[in-house]
């Protein structure tokens, strides 16, 4: 039986990387978007700039489930390298879409699958004298075929291929005859449409689909960054990129030509961090983005910015580690390395976006706390959300808000004959004044050092005001949970006997997760940690509950190890369930495990009343 | 050091500049350093300079390093911000400060270890990258703070106090500078006040990557017979190319100079330096022959001092970056945040 299917199924497209495909696949996923179709979308890549296999998936779902689904129901296989694993791939009674200039043996098909045969290249070869323009129009062909079996609307293609070449006519031209003739052909030969369908729906709304690292810089520019050091390093490349392309078209004087804004590309992270935190030091806002093995380097680095309370933003787009790990997989693995980094008692504050939304937002958000708290604050993005684009709410800015700069003296607060000292704390949050450098002429000037000092930045290496200085720096920790973003529950409803906890892009797919589970009868509480150190309603929900599932992309267990030290959870409360093959973790993986974990947890109960 | 506090009466008719200072008001605390020590020197000379050029302190950010010559900016210009970072990585902390805010004056103090050692890097693309800075190496040959190891600067053949022997080549950091693009260059001794002063003098005017070597004995570890950065040995093979004179309106130059050997340099701001060629054939406008001259020498074991290279119209990091004429630490919300209005738009894009 051919799996029938209307808004709801997964199409791969497997490539060879370089070949040009990447367009094409995008115009598909954003034609389904434009017939109000929500889309999930993602990019398998290997590390390799030309020749080695790439695949885009398109889940296609009514529903709205934006987390990776797991199998393929349509494959376009476009490589043959891959073409074994390709069609082994796909669901039973799939459908498997292919380039048939080129006669393939009968014992490389499956009987189950319906097979749709185009010979693009044979029809390129007939239309097109260029080789690159036989390339680029062979994937616009193979859209217009995969438009006429999928019965999409063409206008929807037609309309999004003229705003891309938007004022390049004979682009827009060139590309409408090659979908033209896709379609044509395949409405001519083949049995259109197949059991799969794409129909015009209401799912979209006003979402935007963009990837994470753009929009964690353009978070950055209205966050008021003006200084952005880095250095190139997969996945977070993007985000710097982001910066530059964004600051070119927003943050020029219109007047002069000149830039409010500096990027420096540095020659190592170190030299990144180091950038970042002189410029934050001198009262700019300054990030750099980077990943694991960046952090690996900055490590000292950030115990000195801890220390001597210096606002720094990093974004830190996880991969897989350790080493050189899997550049170009996802994972939530450096939780902990980022949480304490450096040598010495150091703690952070980390946020953590589920999504692109929440990249733009904790990314704007986390200028306002490096200053507010004089602190290193990291934005623990990963691969899944940062190199993938994803539906998202439209970000949103309020125009009244204004930029928080912290506790900062100004000359005319120094004139006042303000007491100042550095690490004072004159609030009881332990958060000191600071003064920027060249404020006054007498009053104010301090000397920044990693070294222990008192309260008025004297050097000295006494045990007392080293100690105190520490407590103090705890005391600040503690007012920080107060300004991250507090964590979000999803309640059951009735009181629930397990709760899940979850952080970061583990929530698209724990949406749906979580939906499975409740259908299946099993009711479960739901939080979503989003930033750290843990607000108290963490505790609360740990304490109310039997049994907590903590759900992370990582080996270790690495927020569940954060939850027990930092707030004394208990290990036996805590039960972890973790993916970290570096695909993004799916709904079904994680409504498995907690079906299976709750009838376990359940199970000894039984058996105690039957002896 | 000493445990003396210093006392604050000061004499009334002590000499004030321009602003109306003292020397005093451009002292720091107390030095922790040896009894002795070249970087006392060095700091003494820092604060003759900004005192002469009329300088308010605390438009000077001052940072360095790790090591004995990074502890130095406690001890110089009490009123300026200071930043002792991280072993070897000055430079990048400088290069961020100066990108915040480039109209304060940075001067970036390190050592032989902080700089050629752990920082080489760092060094190197601070200068490539065209930062306005004052970079000043406090270059013993050793490390002092851990007692006494050899430093990448140490010459082949150097010994240590106990008879250990360098066997490893020395890295000059004059001949990386120019190589690097550093637009001023100059080489200085510690025990030369009257080379250094003017020398720091024109290198904060600059407006570029400005690098002074300057050897500083370390009297502790490195002032011995074999070494070749003792007080001795550097007065013994001190090869100065020039000597100069810093020109500024307030203080014209006075002295009486033999016309052939002179050679006024008029710089941006209307200031100029005064040359004093100790080597008639000697052209610090030439980067080339001066790196020529400088591995020459070298080999014959001297130590050419004095002002090696000087690009005269220098840019620096923020025309290459071309930002704005105010620091970007003074840009307000309304500079920086494009609003929900352009928000919009950018959403409309992304449908």
């Amino acid at each position: 039986m051919a799996i029938e299917s209307v808004n709801d199924f997964v199409v791969r497209f497997a490539n060879v990387n370089g070949s040009g495909s990447a367009s094409a696949n995008l115009l598909f996923a954003r034609a389904v978007m434009r017939m109000g179709v929500p889309v999930a979308t993602r990019n398998i890549f290997p590390s390799n700039i030309q020749g080695l296999p790439t695949w885009f998936e398109v889940r296609v779902c009514e529903q709205g489930w934006l987390g990776a689904r797991g199998g393929a129901d349509l494959v376009v296989a476009m490589n043959p390298q891959t073409w074994d694993k390709d069609v082994a791939s796909i669901e039973y009674g799939g459908y498997l879409f292919y380039d048939c200039s080129r006669p393939i043996p009968a014992s490389k098909f499956r009987e189950d699958l319906t097979v749709i045969g185009v010979p693009l290249t044979e029809i390129c070869n007939r239309e097109y004298n260029d080789a690159r323009q036989r390339q680029l129009m062979k994937n616009i062909m193979g859209l217009g075929a995969l438009s006429a079996v999928l019965d999409m609307d063409v206008s929807v293609i037609e309309a999004l291929l003229s705003e891309q070449f938007k004022g390049k006519q004979k682009l827009i031209d060139a590309n409408l005859k090659a979908l033209a003739i896709g379609r044509d052909w395949a409405l001519a030969n083949l049995q259109c449409p197949i059991g799969l369908r794409v129909k015009q729906a209401d799912g979209v709304g006003d979402r935007i689909y963009v990837e994470g690292n753009a929009a964690a810089s353009l978070g950055a520019v209205y966050g008021g960054a003006t200084v952005c050091a880095w250095y190139p390093l997969t996945p977070s490349t993007s985000l710097a990129e982001g910066f530059t392309s964004y600051c070119k078209r927003l943050r020029g004087d219109a007047e002069t030509g000149k830039n409010k804004y500096a990027i420096v590309q540095c020659e190592d992270e170190l030299a990144s961090i180091g950038v970042v935190i002189g410029a934050g030091w001198n009262g700019a806002r300054a990030f750099t983005a980077t990943s694991g093995p960046g952090i690996s380097l900055m490590q000292e680095f950030l115990g000195l910015a801890y220390f001597a309370e210096i606002p720094a933003v990093l974004f830190n787009v996880q991969r897989g580690g350790p080493s050189t790990g899997m550049p170009t997989r996802t994972q939530q693995s450096d939780v902990l390395a980022c949480a304490y980094a450096s040598h010495g008692d150091t703690k952070h504050v980390l946020l953590f976006p589920r999504d692109p939304g929440e990249a733009f937002e904790f990314g704007a958000l986390a200028f306002d706390l490096a200053d507010r708290l004089q602190t290193p604050v990291f934005v623990m993005l990963d691969l899944e959300i940062g190199m993938n684009s994803h539906l998202t709410k439209p970000f949103a800015w309020d125009d009244d808000r204004k930029l928080d700069r912290g506790k900062v003296m100004s000359k005319a607060d120094l004139d006042s004959s303000r007491d100042f000292g550095r690490y004072l704390d004159v609030d009881g949050d332990g958060i000191p004044f600071r003064t920027y450098p060249g404020t006054h002429p007498s009053r104010g000037s301090f000397f920044t050092r990693g070294t222990t000092r008192d309260a008025y930045a004297r050097y000295t290496e006494e045990g007392g005001p080293y100690v105190e200085n520490m407590q103090r720096l705890l005391r600040k920790f503690e007012t920080a949970k107060s300004y991250v973003p507090a964590p979000l529950i999803d309640s059951a409803g009735a009181a629930a006997r397990f709760g899940v906890l979850h952080y970061g892009s583990t929530a698209a797919p724990m949406d749906e997760a979580i939906d499975m589970l409740r259908k299946q009868g099993m009711q479960v509480d739901v939080m979503r940690v989003r930033g750290f150190p843990f607000a108290h309603a963490v505790d609360d929900f740990i304490a109310s509950h039997e049994k907590v599932f903590v759900v992370e992309q990582n080996r270790d267990a690495q927020l569940r190890t954060l939850l027990m030290t930092e707030i004394g959870a208990s290990p036996d409360k805590l039960v972890s369930v973790l993916h970290y093959d570096g695909s993004p973790v799916t709904a079904r993986y994680i409504a498995r495990a907690i079906a299976d974990l709750v009838a376990r947890a359940e199970t000894p109960a039984k058996e105690g009343a039957l002896s | 050091m000493t445990y003396l506090p210093k006392p604050k009466f000061r004499h009334p008719s002590i000499e004030k500049n321009a602003l109306g200072l003292t020397h005093r008001d451009y002292e720091g605390s107390i030095s922790t350093l040896c009894a002795g020590c070249g970087h006392d020197s060095i700091s003494s000379a820092i604060m003759h300079a900004c005192f002469e050029l009329d300088l308010p302190p605390h438009r000077i950010a001052k940072l360095s390093g790790i090591g004995c010559s990074s502890k130095t900016p406690t001890y110089f210009l009490g009123n300026a911000h200071g930043f002792n970072s991280v072993h070897g990585r000055m430079p990048s902390v400088l290069t961020g400060a100066n990108l915040a805010n480039k109209d304060l004056i940075y001067l970036g103090v390190s050592g032989d270890g902080d700089s050629a050692s752990i920082g080489f890097g760092q060094f190197a693309h601070s200068i490539r990258r065209g930062v306005n800075m004052v970079y000043i190496v406090a270059n013993n040959g050793v490390y002092g703070l851990t007692k006494g190891q050899f430093s990448a600067t140490s010459d082949k053949g150097a010994k240590l106090k106990k008879g250990a022997v360098n066997t490893d080549d020395a890295i000059d950091l004059v001949t990386m500078a120019i190589h690097l693009g550093a637009t001023f260059v100059a080489r200085s001794f510690s025990g030369d006040k009257k080379q250094l002063v003017p020398l720091i003098k024109a290198a904060i005017d600059h407006k570029g990557p400005a690098f002074i070597d300057c050897i500083s004995p370390c009297v502790a570890f490195n002032n011995h017979d074999g070494s070749t950065k003792s007080f001795d040995y550097v007065r013994a093979h001190n090869e100065a190319v020039n000597a100069l004179d810093f020109i500024t309106e307030r203080a014209p130059i006075t002295a009486d100079y033999d016309p052939g050997q002179t050679q006024q340099v008029k710089l941006h701001d209307g200031t100029s330096i005064l040359l004093r060629k100790m080597n008639a054939d000697y052209d610090i406008h030439d980067r080339v022959a001066a790196i020529n001259y400088l591995m020459k020498h070298d080999v014959a074991g001297e130590i050419p001092t004095g002002l090696v290279y000087l690009e005269d119209e220098p840019g620096d990091m923020h025309d290459r970056l071309n930002t704005v004429d105010r620091p970007l630490n003074e840009l307000s919300d309304a500079d920086l945040v494009p609003g929900s209005a352009a928000l919009a738009k950018i959403n409309a894009s992304l449908r």
